[in-house]
């Protein structure tokens, strides 16, 4: 009907021309008194804006205001009162209070440094060999990724939980072994004793290695084949062409893999150290009530998130000192 | 194989001939090849290595699938170890029934889909956005975003839980949805990621056409770049499906002790349970294992068989993250 039409676009041109808003030709005018160019640029860029405004929102309601929260909130000690929170000045007691009384959770976060220290070198170390062995030109190239790739879709927590607790995670049979275990006895038992911890847990590793697996075939993929085949040529053997080729392509992929590997290892939701923190927080620490609940929980969550990020930097600097000291 | 065979016919051959010079050099070649890696000490060694590995990843599933079919008999009978006496279905029945499987698993489903399908929306969006358009401050906040990897939700959780049962959200799959719809669910910033990546390999003049026949840019975004992105999509629905299927840290804190919870988290519930009645009860005891092994691989089947269909997606994911160099 034409009269809706025309007070559809009266409607139109009340919004795009009044007092506080006029569009014209090249410029925006608003109050009447400030004049905006319209450039293609500030167009482009307010378009631009306005796709990623989703994410400006959520990331200020979901990652910044929560961080800075409870990273206020460390400082205090925090009661709840009903449902309000009854905030005290702490200052940095809550920090002293991890190192200095509550010894579980410096326990926690030792074995957590020297856990995550020793399986992250282990867990890359597989995913490369297995990457580079589901590469080549085998027989039954599709059985052989489904199986490697199972660990992407079954990083479940009670899945995992239950297998630990029934022992499925050890390999029995290499227990078995003689051999092995008569060359364990005969170390040193500071050497013996991780290599028996890595034999207990290699399937546990093992099964952190799904992502970083699809990391280095997708790099392995990339990388042209004819270079392999040009070192050859010079007679390059498969040694000499993995060291010299294959490891320097794949070099800026592991640090990827190592900044992977950490966060998921330990945000993985049976980490000892973050089920003590949830716990804490409410409420359900058997410490006491002197070091407990919300403030001391962010308190925690902070010094665990710094060791983490510490551990982060000191992988991704070990790497690049090697590369350096090579080059 | 068929070549193992003609060159073993070829020594056989050789033998009869006594031409051993030559029957050294064949048997040279057939082990070490003529660079190692076509020689037969190289394949065997390789399919070892497979085979080990294999063995490794396989070896809890069948430990989880052998032992949820077995009865109490069966567990403490050292002499039975991989196959069960009898196929004993009771474990299963007991879980479905107790569970009530059907409805639960639907739930679990629903508590995984609508997130993911939310935050595949929006991080769409915000990739497109990412990748296309310049605008102020566009390099810290790509920064910012890739540093909420990092970050634990253990930092965040405490406000965003304080939040929830202010507004009364707990035990709510919005819980799920809000931060999945504003880009800020499980691995958000892994899924911008990818979006980002793909948008920006199409190549621009696509779009440029588009502009000049007058589409605007939201149109252009709907017709043109996301029906481009459709492997892309799947991906990410995928892998944002299996994450929150998963979950169960944070779920564990929204949702626990309402009626909505994740299949994992129920199953678990469920022992807890049973664990709590049957305490000290060495039989019952055993018997839960069973029980609980068979709860495991009744939450596993439903990813297994997705798994088995979209397998090509996962493969190929990596390759559209761009963690690789383009």
């Amino acid at each position: 009907m034409p009269k809706t039409e025309k007070s559809g676009r009266t409607l139109k041109s009340m919004l795009v021309n009044n007092f506080i808003y006029r569009r014209e030709i090249h410029q925006i005018v608003l109050f009447s008194f400030w004049k905006i160019k319209i450039t293609n640029k500030r167009r482009q860029s307010l378009i631009g804006l306005s796709f990623v405004l989703l994410w400006i929102v959520g990331y200020l309601v979901f990652a910044l205001y929560p961080m800075g929260h409870s990273l206020y909130l460390s400082f205090f000690k925090v009661r709840m009162d009903g449902s309000s929170l009854q905030l005290l000045y702490h200052g940095i007691e809550n920090y002293k209070a991890a190192f200095l009384i509550d010894e579980r959770f410096v326990d926690m976060l030792l074995q957590y440094v020297l856990q995550t220290a020793m399986n992250v070198p282990i867990t890359i170390v597989f995913a490369l060999v297995i990457a580079m062995l589901i590469n080549q030109d085998i027989k039954g190239k599709g059985i052989w990724r489904t199986i490697f790739f199972l660990p992407v879709i079954i990083i479940s927590g009670p899945v995992i939980q239950e297998l630990l607790n029934q022992g499925a995670t050890t390999l029995p049979s290499i227990q078995e072994y003689r051999l092995i275990g008569m060359i364990l006895d005969n170390l040193n038992p500071a050497l013996a004793a991780p290599i028996q911890a890595l034999f207990d847990r290699i399937l546990l590793v093992l099964w952190f290695a799904g992502i970083q697996i699809l990391i280095f075939l997708a790099g392995l993929q990339k990388i042209d084949k004819e270079i392999y085949e040009a070192s050859m040529i010079d007679g390059a053997g498969p040694w000499e062409s993995f060291w010299k080729i294959t490891l320097p392509s794949l070099m800026p992929l592991i640090s990827v893999t190592i900044i992977y590997t950490v966060v998921s290892m330990s945000v993985f939701s049976l980490n000892e150290v973050i089920i003590y923190i949830r716990n804490v927080m409410r409420g359900e620490s058997t410490v006491g009530t002197v070091i407990n609940g919300m403030g001391y929980s962010a308190a925690l969550a902070w010094i665990y998130f710094l060791v983490m990020s510490l551990l982060i930097i000191i992988f991704i600097g070990l790497i690049n000192i090697r590369k350096r000291s090579k080059s | 194989m068929k070549r193992l065979v003609r060159s073993l016919k070829e020594s056989l051959m050789l033998i009869k001939n006594k031409d051993f010079h030559q029957l050294k050099i064949k048997t040279k070649r057939l082990f070490l090849g003529m660079h190692f890696k076509d020689g037969l000490i190289y394949h065997l060694l390789v399919y070892a290595l497979l085979l080990s590995f294999g063995y490794i990843y396989l070896y809890p599933m069948l430990f989880m699938v052998t032992n949820s079919f077995m009865t109490v008999e069966d567990i403490i009978d050292i002499g039975v170890r991989w196959v069960p006496s009898q196929l004993n279905i009771e474990n299963y029945q007991l879980v479905i029934q107790e569970i009530n499987y059907p409805k639960a698993l639907l739930q679990g489903l629903y508590l995984a889909a609508v997130p993911s399908l939310m935050a595949t929306m929006s991080s769409a969006i915000i990739g497109y956005g990412f990748a296309r358009f310049n605008f102020p401050l566009k390099k810290l906040m790509f920064v910012l975003m890739i540093m909420t990897f990092i970050v634990p939700p253990q930092i965040t959780m405490l406000s965003m839980f304080r939040m929830y049962s202010r507004y009364e959200l707990l035990g709510s799959i919005l819980a799920f949805v809000f931060p999945a719809v504003l880009g800020q669910g499980l691995n958000g910033a892994l899924f911008i990621l990818i979006f980002y990546q793909f948008f920006r390999m199409i190549p621009k003049s696509l779009e440029e056409s588009a502009q000049l026949d007058g589409a605007s840019s939201f149109k252009i975004f709907t017709r043109i770049a996301l029906p481009l992105a459709i492997p892309s999509i799947i991906i990410v629905f995928l892998f944002s499906f299996v994450w929150y299927y998963n979950e169960t840290y944070l779920a564990g804190l929204y949702l626990s002790g309402s009626e909505l919870l994740t299949l994992p988290l129920r199953i678990d519930q469920l022992i807890n349970g049973y664990v709590g009645i049957y305490q000290g009860n060495e039989r019952a005891m055993q018997l839960m294992q069973a029980v609980k092994l068979a709860g495991n691989v009744l939450t596993l089947l439903p990813l297994l068989i997705i798994y088995f269909f979209t397998q090509r997606y996962f493969v190929e994911s990596i390759d559209r993250t761009g963690i690789t160099g383009e």
